[in-house]
């Protein structure tokens, strides 16, 4: 294997306040350079606080991260100030769930593009905003000229993603993060929105991590799947081996409770009970007391990533 | 009589609510909607004088038969929610008119208000947002039928039978309050206080979109099973068109503020007529990775309902637009199934599209 691009060791996320938030248990996790990712889990999962981890956007006085993360080398738990700025949107970026909302709403998208660009690279403004109306037509933008004097609230929602998505590629990064991208969007659109990245990935030969809490998006996207349950990653796998023999009981779940073509007239087989309190997560497995297989031993140990079938999963009895 | 009058006749106590029975029988549909029409003016230019609108809903009639689970699908904007605010008269239509299993709703001779509210309840996307945040659950779910005149005492028990029905314990849930419950038990709730006036109709708008989907299953599971149990009637209204299919009976298709299409769910799904639905239905993922999608079905965004184009509204964004489409709004057609309604050219004999069938002219 490739030397990874990212290597996630024993990740441990607490947020200290009034009560202590468990977000993150022990992940492990590794991506090989221009691969895509996909991270699939619930709320309250830990998607989104791994990839605001990986980009140290947790409040740094609440949050208690141990464990290891290194990106392309680099310990990015250890960088600071300039360096930290210059990881941030140079080597990783991000695309959020609410593109109204990541944007500043008081300039005009190439502006912000081009300070973007800047604060980076030494490059003039002239050379800055011909980089950035490439990109916003790279992400196919009708008229990207026009659009570059636009605000934010000027743009339809697929617009401003595709504009979010110009704004992260900029300084060509090599791992791009992807939270809940299409959620918000329209059928229609959400599928343009994932063809566009798919397509963009391969050209730019970048890593992608894509969090989402739909199995159908994640398919459309990833190579590898990642299944995360209360601060763990539960089940990991190439797509094709994870959706058609799941492994662990929460992933079958997951997929049985997913409503598909073909389902009508039959009761769903929902998985009981909700997911747990992180702040009181169960001794053992989190999935025990949803979990028709658990044993004592389930309620008693967390379950170490094993291997079953040839893909990775922490489950003390995995479904072969 | 106005309304402050009617509260100082004495409302005669009730113990129990009981559900409305039929009248009409089954043929009669349970509601009927006609010709609604709600625009929105915008405001804006010089001294704010008004100059657009909004096309929110235009022109919208159909039909809910008893019993049946209507979905009605969409991207966003195109009126979905807005009609069923319309419907449940949350605000009042420009137009058209509503008949509730044969009686016209709010209008002479018709039925009251009050008495249509009983007879329809609605659940919301948001759980928490449609809860009062300093009510306990018990007096949620009781608040309303003690409006209709049912005792304290009777109101209490019913809510935590209810309680009980949609799988909360009364005794651990009924003295919480909205924020001491999760998503999925919030949405629960919603649905038992829906169920305390003992509607005949029930209209879901978006009501499992927000939940996580191993719960949005329990809650799938639990709104057939009181349909069955109950003879509910529901319209069912979604962006997922995967639930839309496990659930609902027949679908209709609103773009822009008007029914595209309108059939039953199997023959929506395998045989759709309108590009539009097609376009819809081919945009959901593939779940099978084997088999992803390459092309997405249609560009753009879906256009604002200010100003709507003329004449066909998805126009602009059809692989299959001529000059008739432009010239002519295409109505809801058959093609001799009266089930399966359409507006679109292509399927409309004689219309003038290339594609159109031959008229067919009976001497």
């Amino acid at each position: 294997m490739k030397s990874p691009l990212l290597s996630v060791r024993d990740l441990t996320v607490r947020f200290m306040g009034e009560r202590m938030v468990q977000a993150l248990s022990g992940v492990n996790l590794e991506l090989a350079p221009g691969e895509t990712l996909g991270l699939l889990g619930e709320s309250g999962s830990g998607k989104s606080v791994t990839l605001r981890t990986l980009l140290r956007l947790n409040p740094p006085k609440r949050t208690q991260v141990q464990g290891q993360l290194l990106v392309d080398g680099q310990d990015v738990l250890a960088l600071q100030g300039d360096a930290l700025a210059r990881y941030r949107g140079g080597v990783v970026s991000m695309v959020f769930q609410e593109p109204g909302l990541a944007f500043d709403p008081v300039f005009t998208i190439g502006r912000q593009m081009t300070e973007m660009i800047r604060a980076h690279e030494r490059v003039d403004q002239a050379t800055a905003r011909s980089r950035a109306l490439q990109m916003l037509e790279r992400v196919q933008i009708p008229q990207a000229r026009k659009r570059m004097d636009a605000y934010p609230h000027e743009l339809s929602g697929g617009m401003r993603q595709r504009a979010m998505i110009a704004l992260a590629l900029c300084c060509r990064p090599k791992l791009l993060l992807a939270d809940e991208p299409t959620t918000a969007l329209d059928a229609t659109v959400q599928i343009q929105i994932l063809l566009l990245l798919r397509e963009l990935q391969r050209e730019l030969g970048m890593a992608v991590i894509f969090v989402t809490h739909d199995i159908g998006a994640a398919v459309e996207i990833s190579d590898r799947l990642a299944i995360m349950y209360a601060g763990r990653i539960v089940e990991q796998g190439a797509v094709a081996d994870v959706i058609s023999r799941p492994l662990h009981p929460y992933t079958q779940g997951l997929m049985a409770s997913t409503v598909v073509t073909g389902m009508r007239g039959k009761p769903l087989a929902a998985i009981p009970g909700a997911p747990p309190d992180l702040t009181q997560l169960p001794t053992g497995c989190a999935f025990a007391p949803r979990c028709q297989g658990a044993s004592d031993q389930c309620r008693q140990q967390v379950p170490a990533m094993g291997e079953a079938r040839g893909h990775p999963v922490a489950c003390w009895h995995p479904l072969v | 009589m106005p309304p402050y009058e009617r509260l100082l006749i004495p409302m005669p106590p009730v113990t129990q609510l009981v559900r409305s029975p039929d009248r009409g029988g089954p043929v009669q549909p349970l509601l009927s909607v006609r010709n609604l029409v709600k625009h929105f003016p915008v405001r804006d230019g010089f001294l704010a004088r008004t100059k657009r609108a909004v096309h929110a809903v235009d022109d919208v009639s159909f039909d809910v038969a008893k019993g049946e689970t209507l979905g009605i699908v969409g991207e966003s904007g195109c009126g979905k929610s807005t009609t069923a605010r319309l419907i449940a008269r949350l605000m009042l239509p420009d137009s058209g008119g509503l008949l509730f299993d044969g009686d016209g709703v709010d209008e002479f001779g018709g039925m009251s208000l009050q008495e249509y509210r009983r007879n329809l309840q609605m659940v919301f996307q948001d759980s928490f947002a449609s809860l009062n945040p300093r009510m306990t659950m018990e007096d949620t779910i009781s608040f309303g039928p003690r409006e209709h005149g049912v005792g304290r005492q009777q109101a209490r028990t019913r809510a935590r039978a209810l309680l009980d029905r949609v799988g909360l314990r009364p005794a651990q849930f009924a003295q919480r309050y909205p924020h001491e419950l999760s998503g999925g038990q919030r949405q629960r709730v919603n649905i038992a206080r829906a169920l305390a006036l003992e509607p005949r109709l029930l209209i879901l708008d978006e009501a499992v979109a927000a939940l996580d989907k191993s719960v949005q299953a329990q809650v799938l599971n639990l709104l057939q099973e009181l349909k069955t149990e109950q003879g509910l009637t529901y319209i069912f209204i979604s962006h997922d068109l995967h639930v839309v299919q496990y659930l609902c009976d027949r679908v209709m298709v609103m773009y822009l503020g008007q029914v595209v299409e309108v059939g039953p769910v199997a023959q929506i799904y395998s045989a759709a007529r309108h590009p539009y639905t097609r376009a819809l239905l081919s945009a959901v993922p593939s779940m099978d990775p084997a088999r992803r999608t390459s092309k997405p079905p249609l560009s753009g965004d879906p256009p604002n309902p200010i100003n709507p184009p003329s004449g066909c509204r998805f126009r602009d964004r059809c692989p299959h637009a001529e000059a008739v489409c432009a010239s002519a709004a295409p109505l809801l057609h058959g093609q001799g199934n009266a089930a399966h309604l359409a507006a679109c050219h292509m399927t409309m004999a004689g219309s003038g599209h290339s594609a159109a069938p031959a008229l067919e002219i009976h001497v």
